[in-house]
């Protein structure tokens, strides 16, 4: 799967979830600059993507993410 | 079920403003923001707005046992604690062995203070199993092991509750064992949030709180409508005949029908109603119950018998109205999609299990619903079938008399007054709960408030229960008054009755003893109030039509003068034993 499409994905789980369908995502998006992104979001974010996927990040990946880019990069080396 | 987190999170952030509000507390030793939406959107999708307080992470002690706390101050009727098994098992190896022997005591005294400490209903969450297997299944035997202190903590924790009546347990160590603790905690997600539920079971666990909620606010189910062929037995008995349906050891997978009536049995000894609703002859229909050995049923344990070719909305109508009790109180169970779909979009408020296809899944699937959460339980509910038929009979009968007042002397009653004593208490307190039809004001009393309203001193309290020909009701009509000694006026701050002695007299005669209660204490006037319900617009015009009148500028308040007072006509007599 390439990168637009994972960032495709990643858009329609976000709008999905953060109940918003505004949110344009991109691979430089951070948590400052989704107002609905706070750390409870981001628990069902994982919990969606890796559903989504078919993948499981691990307790250190999780953090690690400093924008939807490095989510991207994280989620395709698992694919 | 299939509702998912992010369902319940939309519901909970749509909560119509006009919902009936709930306030709930939540205390937590995790991150409990995320199980605090679970439990608002299920209240929401149950018809409830919550009104939710949520201590901060880890403050249970520091909340309920401080007078002056914000918990405290925030009036919450009920408070849902969850203390986890994560964290008991960080306790455990912090301590040296000899306290890791006393863990479960400790831990007990510690939830029985905060018990002493709640406002309303607490609902204590038990502890979901994970064994650290330091000894393997040794550990079992071992005191001082974790698994046998968690083991034994779970069964403290209902030896407490059997004393308690306002301590509940939801039972999440149930809801492990049917996910699996693989759904239930995700090592990952704990590891950056401290969340010890996973999001997938977060609905699982709101709903079993929610179930206690519910059914503490009068909500319980009271009854399961059951279709026969291919429901309660396989086949179809009108071409197989009696001997050739599947039921039993033998027959075709007979087994998993026999295991579907033992449960339904169970659940009419705990008190739940069994009516049967089959497009049948109701000879054919009955011939299984009355001649089939392999039949755990029998025609005795079903309470109202409905078989014929109408349709099973019409039916289910007509049950409804003889046993006299709401639909949102039904369960619906048939193998049919049409029938089921039929119901479901005819009857407002009534419970449709989505079957499997395959009937040896009913009873997991059944038992993973929890669709008969317990408020309350005593004896007598055990007798509520055979109430029911003896309903049945007398409505029969009644049919007979053209004339209302030889029917009612033919009945031959006699009532019991009592106040609330040890025995009657319970079944006091259950019947605030249930009775929602014939209850002129809807305060919900459980067993502790019961308890502490006939000890104060304050109150005038009377149980009634009514005998006739047929056999005894049991506890029918509860009465209390506040007594104003000052304005010698009694106000009547609860009178509900149950509806199976509509129509018998039993007000007047409720209301006569109620006045000779009043001259006998000096009291001038008796007041009576009515506060509508959705559900109450039975006894809208009740206090008119015993002769109050209405209070002046006072919506819903009427006065009675007991000086004027004649007493009513009844057919009732007093039971002096």
């Amino acid at each position: 799967m390439d990168n637009d499409k994972i960032l495709a994905k990643l858009q329609e789980i976000y709008r999905d979830v953060l109940d918003n369908e505004d949110i344009v995502l991109t691979t430089a998006t951070t948590a400052n600059d989704i107002e609905e992104w706070d750390s409870l979001a981001n628990v069902q974010l994982v919990v969606e993507i890796e559903g989504e996927f078919g993948i499981r990040f691990t307790s250190a990946e999780i953090p690690s993410w400093k924008n939807v880019g490095d989510m991207i990069a994280c989620i395709q080396g698992k694919l | 079920m299939t509702t998912t987190f992010q369902q319940l999170k939309k519901a909970a952030r749509h909560a119509a403003a006009d919902l009936p509000a709930i306030k709930v507390a939540l205390l937590g030793d995790t991150a409990t923001q995320l199980l605090a939406t679970a439990i608002s959107g299920t209240l929401a999708m149950r018809g409830y707005r919550a009104e939710l307080y949520e201590a901060d992470y880890n403050q249970i002690e520091m909340q309920m046992l401080n007078p002056d706390s914000e918990y405290h101050a925030s009036g919450a009727r009920y408070t849902v604690v969850f203390q986890s098994t994560h964290r008991l098992l960080g306790l455990y190896n912090s301590l040296d062995r000899a306290a890791q022997e006393r863990l479960a005591d400790d831990r007990m005294a510690q939830i029985e203070a905060l018990a002493a400490a709640c406002d309303g209903k607490m609902i204590y969450l038990d502890y979901p199993e994970t064994a650290d297997n330091v000894f393997g299944s040794f550990g079992t035997r071992v005191r001082h092991s974790f698994v046998y202190q968690l083991r034994r903590l779970n069964y403290l924790l209902g030896e407490f509750a059997a004393t308690h009546p306002d301590f509940y347990i939801c039972d999440i160590a149930d809801v492990q064992n049917r996910i699996g603790r693989s759904a239930m905690f995700d090592a990952n997600i704990y590891n950056s949030t401290e969340m010890v539920l996973s999001l997938g079971s977060l609905p699982y666990v709101a709903a079993r709180i929610a179930d206690i909620i519910t059914a503490l606010q009068g909500r319980a189910r009271k009854c399961v409508i059951l279709d026969l062929d291919n429901t309660l037995w396989g086949g179809v008995v009108g071409d197989d005949g009696w001997q050739g349906i599947q039921i039993g050891i033998g027959m075709g997978i007979g087994k998993a029908f026999s295991e579907f009536q033992a449960w339904l049995r169970q659940l009419k000894n705990r008190g739940i109603i069994l009516a049967v609703c089959s497009k049948n002859n109701e000879a054919t229909a009955k011939e299984p119950f009355e001649k089939n050995p392999e039949m755990v049923l029998s025609l005795d344990d079903i309470a109202m018998f409905v078989a014929n070719w109408d349709n099973k909305a019409d039916n289910i109508r007509h049950i409804q109205q003889t046993l006299n009790i709401g639909f949102d109180s039904m369960v619906f169970i048939d193998d049919n999609p049409f029938e089921r779909n039929i119901v479901r979009e005819n009857i407002d408020g009534i419970t449709v299990p989505e079957m499997p296809e395959d009937p040896a899944d009913w009873l997991e699937f059944l038992y993973g619903l929890n669709l008969f959460e317990a408020a309350a339980y005593s004896e007598a509910d055990s007798d509520r079938t055979r109430q029911y038929q003896v309903e049945a009979r007398r409505s029969a009968d009644h049919r007979r008399f053209a004339d209302e007042d030889q029917y009612l002397q033919s009945l031959d009653m006699r009532a019991g007054v009592a106040g609330f004593d040890d025995f009657n208490t319970p079944r006091v307190a259950q019947l605030s709960q249930r009775s929602n039809q014939w209850n002129l004001r809807t305060v919900r009393y459980d067993e502790a408030d019961i308890h502490r309203i006939a000890a104060d001193g304050l109150h005038a309290c009377f149980a009634f229960t009514l005998a006739d020909k047929y056999g005894d009701n049991g506890l029918i009509s509860v009465v209390i008054l506040d007594k104003n000694d000052e304005r010698r006026r009694l106000f009547v701050d609860t009178w509900f009755m149950s509806c199976r002695v509509l129509k018998r007299g039993m007000e007047q005669f409720v209301l006569n003893t109620v006045v000779d209660y009043a001259r006998a204490n000096g009291y001038r006037e008796i007041e009576g109030e009515y506060i509508a319900t959705p559900k109450n617009s039975l006894v809208a015009d009740l206090y008119p039509s015993l002769g109050f009148e209405p209070a002046p500028g006072r919506e819903g308040r009427y006065i009675l003068d007991v000086d004027r007072y004649e007493p009513l006509k009844t057919h009732i007599t007093i039971n002096k034993h």
